[in-house]
């Protein structure tokens, strides 16, 4: 409760120092519009649809290119850490492609996919997958070998060792990579909107951008703050659980 | 099949090494582990393998457990040659190894839930019949982080009884714990071989310990790993570790001990 109030007072304070710039007139309120009308912009595209709608455009393409990179990625991180040809290439690849800044996939997108959904979720997909697989690579290379020993003297073989004693034992690791995934799609995810107008769909980038053609102040700020919103939740919800779970058991400090 | 009846089934082993050598080699060179250890194990006995740490005593308890597979010689149990791992042999390793993502009693459910032949509610009972044998009813519902030392040595106690198997390898399980919670382990563990009646192999380093347990206290001395002496312990059950008559006999196989390190020693 304590802390609740904490945040409430301290979001507060950051509204009401925004307002006094507005009311000080130092800028013009063209580029710098008052919380008022930001708010009265979300409150009317949440009226007429459009905000609704490009979000649910937006966390489509996002949540399907988060899977497919999860369930490829995983799998694809445990024969990495299994097979010391594999680490040696595709181990290699992946820590060379992490590095790169996922908006550069953006160009190639469009180059093989045009300006289409596909363009999207392979953006999605390449910010999700390479560390997913260098995460679980090096959770199952790091899984103390006395489990699968113990594991093994109880009569647990191959598959059953994989999925009841490599998977939760690299599960602190697993969660970690998971959270990286999902905030190198996210920025990917935007950046594509941002560049390329799909027809098929306008996502939070999109609006972002015609924002910024129609010099609608209000509307960028306001979809920026339901980005970095959709950011805190996706936190929260996605990931807290997983996080608080591993605490709990492991005993990790908060 | 009722919880006496799973009890029941499975008596204990008899265990034979013969003529086993293992060789490790690594990067500085060779280290013989074990030179022809012959060893034999009666159905229920409690023998304390006895050594100071390199003479391969957790080798010769991973070989019998088919974690590692001997050079040369073989490993029998009743007169079956030993393949791999297998339920009727659990192992206690050096250092704990109960699985953090799981609570007590499921670590405990793990290797019964591998176990054919009992139903799901039939595993329960046994799973909280080994926890209360270790006096741990209590903690079922606890994170592995939350037990002390010796508590987690119990729940790795009954997480390797509770697939009943008919030999215990045991590796220095008590080694990192305090004196006191040792004692109290020293008596639970006396008392729940006398109710299950396993074949125990108990490694240690420490004599008056080994002299504590074991019916039977068997010498190693290092490079190479081989046995020097045996002698046997007839002091009535249950023992106590501070009793005079147990450092007798504890003091009696220390100087054994020292002889052998000083003699291997001289050869080297
Ligand atoms: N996997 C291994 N690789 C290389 N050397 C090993 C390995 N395991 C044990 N050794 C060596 O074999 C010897 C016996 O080890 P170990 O069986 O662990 O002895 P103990 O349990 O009596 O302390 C030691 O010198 C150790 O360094
Ligand atoms: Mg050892």
């Amino acid at each position: 409760m304590k802390r609740l109030l904490t945040a409430l007072f301290f979001f507060a304070a950051l509204l009401a120092a925004w307002q006094i710039v507005v009311l000080s007139k130092v800028w013009s309120p063209v580029l710098v519009p008052s919380p008022a009308s930001v708010g009265r912009y979300l409150w009317g595209a949440l009226r007429d649809g459009t905000l609704e709608g490009s979000v649910l455009v937006t966390m489509k393409r996002l949540g399907l290119g988060y899977l497919i990179g999860l369930a490829v990625g995983v799998p694809l991180g445990m024969i990495t850490a299994q097979f010391r040809p594999v680490r040696d290439t595709l181990g290699v690849l992946a820590l060379g492609l992490q590095g790169l800044p996922s908006v550069c996939w953006v160009p190639l997108a469009l180059l093989w996919f045009g300006q289409s959904e596909g363009a999207m979720l392979f953006v999605v997909v390449m910010g999700t997958l390479w560390s997913v697989i260098l995460a679980t690579e090096s959770g199952v290379r790091n899984v103390n070998p006395i489990y699968v020993r113990a594991a093994r003297t109880m009569g647990s073989r191959r598959l059953h060792t994989w999925v009841q004693v490599i998977m939760p034992a690299s599960l602190p690791f697993i969660v970690s990579g998971m959270k990286q995934g999902w905030a190198f799609a996210w920025r990917s995810l935007m950046a594509a909107e941002i560049f390329v107008t799909i027809l098929t769909g306008f996502g939070l980038g999109q609006l972002l951008h015609y924002g910024r053609e129609l010099n609608a102040m209000d509307q960028v700020i306001g979809i920026m703050v339901v980005i970095v919103f959709i950011g805190l939740l996706a936190d929260k919800v996605l990931f807290s659980p997983w996080e608080s779970f591993l605490h709990r058991r492991w005993g990790t400090a908060k | 099949m009722t919880l006496q009846q799973e009890l029941a089934t499975s008596p204990s082993a008899k265990l034979s090494v013969k003529d086993v050598s293992k060789t490790f080699h690594t990067r500085g060179g060779r280290v013989q582990a074990l030179d022809r250890i012959s060893l034999n194990v009666n159905e229920g006995e409690f023998v304390c393998l006895v050594g100071p740490s390199g003479c391969g005593k957790s080798t010769l308890l991973n070989i019998i457990a088919g974690l590692e597979t001997p050079d040369e010689g073989t490993v029998q149990t009743d007169g079956q040659p030993i393949l791999g791992p297998g339920r009727d042999r659990m192992v206690m390793f050096q250092e704990p190894a109960l699985f953090p993502w799981l609570d007590v009693f499921s670590n405990v459910m793990f290797g019964l839930k591998l176990k054919p032949g009992l139903s799901t509610a039939e595993r329960k009972e046994v799973a909280q019949y080994y926890l209360k044998l270790v006096g741990l009813e209590s903690f079922q519902h606890a994170n592995i982080h939350e037990l002390s030392g010796g508590m987690k040595q119990r729940v790795t106690l009954a997480r390797a009884m509770a697939p009943n198997p008919r030999v215990l390898l045991m590796d220095e399980p008590f080694a990192a714990l305090d004196a006191l919670t040792r004692e109290q382990l020293y008596g639970d563990l006396q008392r729940i071989w006398q109710e299950r009646r396993k074949t125990i192999i108990f490694v240690t380093h420490n004599v008056r310990e080994a002299a504590c347990l074991g019916d039977r206290v068997v010498l190693f001395s290092p490079h190479p790993g081989r046995i020097r002496e045996e002698f046997r312990v007839s002091l009535p059950r249950p023992r106590d570790i501070n009793s005079v008559d147990l450092a007798e006999h504890a003091t009696e196989i220390m100087r054994a001990l020292k002889g052998h390190l000083r003699n291997s020693e001289v050869q080297e």
